[in-house]
């Protein structure tokens, strides 16, 4: 009785929060509502004894993913009028496309078999004595360790691709392309002249102007 | 608390986020606030389903999902800061360059 209290406690929260979060005029204010909403899904999770799953929606997306929104929210200056305009036009499609989600949804998942399954009579997924997150860091590291080692790398991917898409070379830097650095000989950096002491035209460096040519264009 | 009474909760969040994307079309950080939404809402599902019918495989599957769903974010905010760099906007409306 008292956990279907806090479920629907924790429920109604997050749904208002969730309101918020698209109603709201100041995306750093919709940032710190969708962080409200983590939170609440992460007890409502803990209710029903997920509760790796929590701490990790706690950690991964409010430590870090919405700390990261919260970061480029505050770095852009959006113009905050312009960004609300049209706001009353779509409203209307909106709440209907919505409402009719929810109802039918509801007609479906309300009542029938649904509505009769209690955590007092859902089946054991772990033995006694192996809790939640023994369990699953079991799973993961044996019947699902490709799986595992795939998502490893697409967390690298992410990276590689964030840093090369936001990184900006700046035209104006010193910085020298350490591939051109190695791949110079000493043939094309120094020109030896023989100047007999007769001769004072001054010798062709056609060789070292060349070389640096070809540095500017690499660099 | 039953199953559909998650399973409710996360239908009615699925369709505030359905409904954001609708209103919110000026702002893509707003747009992508809502994608998280909706991966909420889906991860509620998984996991309503994967402690009610005891089944583990819905509760690995989650883990998946906020693996892709963290890459997801930190490589959308990166085309999000390269555009707004380039257009000083990220006003859903004037992005119509690619116009045929």
């Amino acid at each position: 009785m008292f956990q279907t209290i806090l479920f629907y406690l924790f429920a109604i929260v997050l749904i208002l929060a969730a309101l918020r979060v698209i109603t709201e005029k100041n995306a750093v204010h919709a940032v710190l509502y969708l962080v409200l909403c983590f939170f609440n899904s992460a007890v409502l999770w803990m209710l029903i004894e997920v509760e790796f799953l929590a701490i990790t929606l706690v950690l991964v997306y409010v430590g870090a993913v919405m700390v990261l929104f919260l970061f480029v929210v505050m770095m852009l200056e959006v113009n905050l009028a312009a960004t609300k305009e049209g706001y009353a036009k779509y409203l209307p499609v909106a709440l209907l496309v919505a409402g009719v989600i929810v109802v039918e949804l509801g007609l479906v998942l309300v009542g029938g078999k649904f509505s009769e399954m209690t955590l007092a009579n859902a089946p054991a997924i772990t033995a006694d004595g192996v809790g939640n997150t023994q369990f699953l860091g079991e799973q993961m590291y044996t019947n699902y360790l490709y799986p595992f080692e795939l998502a490893a790398v697409i967390l690298l991917i992410a990276m590689v691709a964030a840093i090369t898409l936001t990184h900006r070379r700046r035209p104006n830097s010193k910085y020298i392309d350490p591939a051109v650095q190695i791949s110079r000989q000493p043939e094309g950096r120094v020109v030896m002249h023989d100047i007999k002491p007769s001769d004072f035209s001054v010798p062709e460096v056609k060789d070292v102007e060349e070389a640096a040519s070809t540095n500017e264009k690499d660099s | 608390m039953t199953l559909s009474a998650y399973l409710m909760l996360s239908a009615i969040l699925f369709c505030i986020a359905v409904a954001g994307i609708f209103i919110n079309r000026k702002n893509l950080i707003v747009l992508l606030m809502c994608i998280e939404l909706m991966l909420l809402a889906v991860n509620f599902n998984f996991i309503a389903f994967s402690r009610f019918m005891g089944d583990m495989s819905g509760q690995i599957f989650v883990f998946f999902i906020l693996t892709v769903a963290a890459a997801e974010a930190a490589i959308g905010l990166a085309i999000l800061v390269v555009l707004f760099r380039n257009r000083r906007s990220i006003n859903v409306g004037e992005l119509n360059e690619m116009k045929g």
